[in-house]
């Protein structure tokens, strides 16, 4: 944050190098979009785009089950970053908070659920959901990804919460608030910046879940997108047009959230993860 | 009564908790019981749902893997129900077998190894690449959002997607890459046909993959070091890599030991990097234990849960004597958590 003054070259240095990062950040994903615009013939072709077509997403959107996916991936979604944000936020608050029999436990609790390879938990989760007439469900996904999510975020929580004086807290209490209501009033608004971050990583971590989406649904009507693109290229067929439309277009929502929760994340990440 | 409860968490408060239940020791233990219960049910009631949610949905499942991997447990001999027949489970204990198997298999030792290779090469990197771009955007100059929205943005596309983007870069006949390298006389490279190179390919991706949390993190913590700090080294005569040497990484360390650590667990597990990108393949040279183990249980036939399920075991004992060693080894530095 220093104001200093760089010689040209090091200037030159400085734009280059980024310069060049970002297009290696960038290139991948803009290549996507690039070729799905492209005829299907055409698709690796590496002319930019000699005749766009929509062609791809017209096929995408109207012969395939795209749409199903796309409905069965965005409820599973929506539900579990509600419940998600909601959960972290108030077990972030109790840790920061409160000290209480069983918070150091819980903490490690927090820490070492992340640890769990999906190997040892799926098996056992399949046979439950089976058990419960889960499979093919999507609350079978919504409970798994929770269990994937809130540790980190609750985490995450906990070092943002840290960052709010406690005088906000004790200042309500003198106002005759209780801890739930001295939460939900003063503390909640204060902390948006954090369930922002909290609210776009269990988005990410849900909408591009692969494991257990491929493992617990089949069946076309069933599938989650991340399960569905795989349907586009796999070992027998590789429809790259398809499958490049497709991806963009389950990018979007991605990236509108994303976008959303940008101007958050590094306040909120600061706070949250590092301080942790 | 419960005002009580909402003590500030500062090491001077909780010492008083500490002795304020010393003091109440004498009490019969059922009021103590009361005791706690009316202190402390605000917080009690404000984790209940997650640690609902684990003990139903992880301590179970994990007691049940546990389980799982004293067993010969597979497809043909779990519970079932085949239209209106229901089959009893008919597998049986048969202790620590799975594990003697497992570890007496080269499979296992060619696996970890590699695991091992890729968890070191990416968190190395990442973390390298990550601090590099940080401090360079840790400076003022124009342009200087820009760059940061273009470098977060492989956070922003769903990580699958993305591994689709980089198979579609890799296709060995026709892909980008090796267009490019066409134009330049270079004979087309087997991005991800040959071991070595689909090792360095699938390494590649995760890096990529990676860094913008890394810099998001680490940009975080720069900006928490005082600028004077700076000031007076530069004062002092130091040169930039004595600043960058004995301030930036001393004032990073705590978010570094976080994300060092979070990385290397989830580097260690990265499902859909390899799974999506390789299957594991070219034969099995980039076969992680985790993809190994889904492998066991998902792919194969028929379906071996059991040692699906040990192998999950290891995976589990190896990541947690990690972040004992890692832990224990940041408490020797003076780090507290």
């Amino acid at each position: 944050m220093r104001d200093q003054r760089r010689g040209p070259l090091a200037s030159v240095g400085l734009h280059t190098t980024l310069v060049i990062a970002s297009a290696v950040a960038v290139f991948p994903p803009l290549w996507l979009v690039v070729t799905s615009f492209k005829p299907k013939s055409e698709a690796f072709s590496t002319d930019v785009v000699k005749n766009p077509t929509l062609g791809n997403y017209r096929h995408v959107l109207g012969d395939t089950e795209f749409l199903t996916w796309f409905g069965n991936s965005l409820f599973i979604v929506v539900i579990t970053t509600i419940l998600g944000v909601f959960i972290a936020a108030t077990t972030g608050y109790a840790v920061s908070r409160f000290r209480f029999p069983g918070m150091r436990p819980l903490m490690w609790l927090l820490l070492i659920t992340q640890m769990f390879p999906v190997a040892i938990l799926i098996v056992p989760l399949y046979n439950i959901m089976s058990t419960l007439g889960w499979l093919n469900q999507p609350i079978s996904l919504i409970v798994t990804y929770l269990t994937v999510a809130v540790p980190f975020c609750a985490w995450m929580m906990k070092g943002f919460f840290d960052t709010i004086p406690v005088e906000i807290d004790e200042s309500g209490r003198v106002d005759g608030l209780n801890p739930f209501g001295t939460f939900w009033r003063l503390v909640v608004p204060l902390a948006k910046p954090g369930l922002a971050v909290t609210a776009f990583y269990t988005f990410i971590t849900a909408w591009a879940e692969v494991a257990y989406a491929s493992a617990f649904m089949t069946g076309e009507d069933n599938l989650t997108l991340a399960a569905g693109l795989q349907t586009f290229v796999n070992q027998y067929t590789s429809d790259w047009g398809s499958m490049t439309a497709a991806a963009v277009m389950i990018a979007i929502p991605a990236a509108l959230v994303f976008s959303w929760a940008q101007r958050h994340l590094v306040a909120g990440l600061t706070a949250g993860a590092t301080k942790s | 009564m419960a005002v009580d409860t909402s003590r500030p968490l500062d090491p001077a408060a909780g010492a008083k908790g500490a002795r304020g239940r010393i003091r109440n020791a004498g009490t019969p233990p059922r009021s103590r019981i009361r005791n706690a219960l009316a202190r402390h049910w605000y917080a009690w009631a404000m984790v209940a749902p997650v640690v609902i949610v684990i003990g139903l949905i992880i301590g179970y499942p994990l007691g049940r893997g546990l389980y799982l991997s004293l067993t010969d447990a597979n497809e043909a001999n779990v519970e079932r129900t085949i239209g209106v027949n229901h089959i009893p489970a008919t597998y049986k204990n048969v202790g620590l077998d799975n594990f003697k198997a497992i570890l007496d298999d080269q499979v296992f030792w060619d696996r970890l190894g590699w695991t091992v290779t890729w968890t070191v090469c990416c968190v190395a990197l990442t973390f390298s690449i990550g601090l590099g771009l940080a401090v360079l955007l840790n400076r003022r100059f124009a342009g200087r959002t820009l760059y940061r929205s273009l470098l977060i943005l492989p956070w922003a596309v769903p990580a699958f997607v993305s591994v689709f983007a980089w198979r579609l870069l890799y296709n060995e006949k026709n892909g980008i890459l090796n267009k490019v390298l066409e134009g330049g006389g270079i004979d087309a490279v087997p991005w991800l046909n040959d071991p070595t190179m689909a090792k360095a390919s699938v390494i590649a991706v995760n890096i990529w993959l990676g860094v913008p949390f890394m810099l998001v993190a680490l940009l975080g913590g720069l900006q928490s070091i005082p600028g004077e700090l700076y000031e007076a080294a530069e004062m002092d005569g130091a040169s930039p890599w004595q600043r960058f040497r004995h301030i930036t990484l001393p004032g990073l360390r705590s978010v570094s030991s976080t994300v060092i650590l979070l990385s290397t667990i989830w580097t260690f597990n990265m499902f859909p990097v390899i799974f999506l990108l390789t299957r594991g393949g070219p034969g099995d040279a980039t076969e992680i234990l985790v993809t190994y183990a889904y492998r066991l249980s998902f792919v194969n036939s028929p379906r071996d849960f059991a040692g699906a399920s040990a192998w999950g075991v290891l995976i589990l004992l190896i990541l947690m004597l990690f972040a004992v060693v890692y832990r224990r080894s940041l408490r020797k530095q003076g780090e507290v958590w």
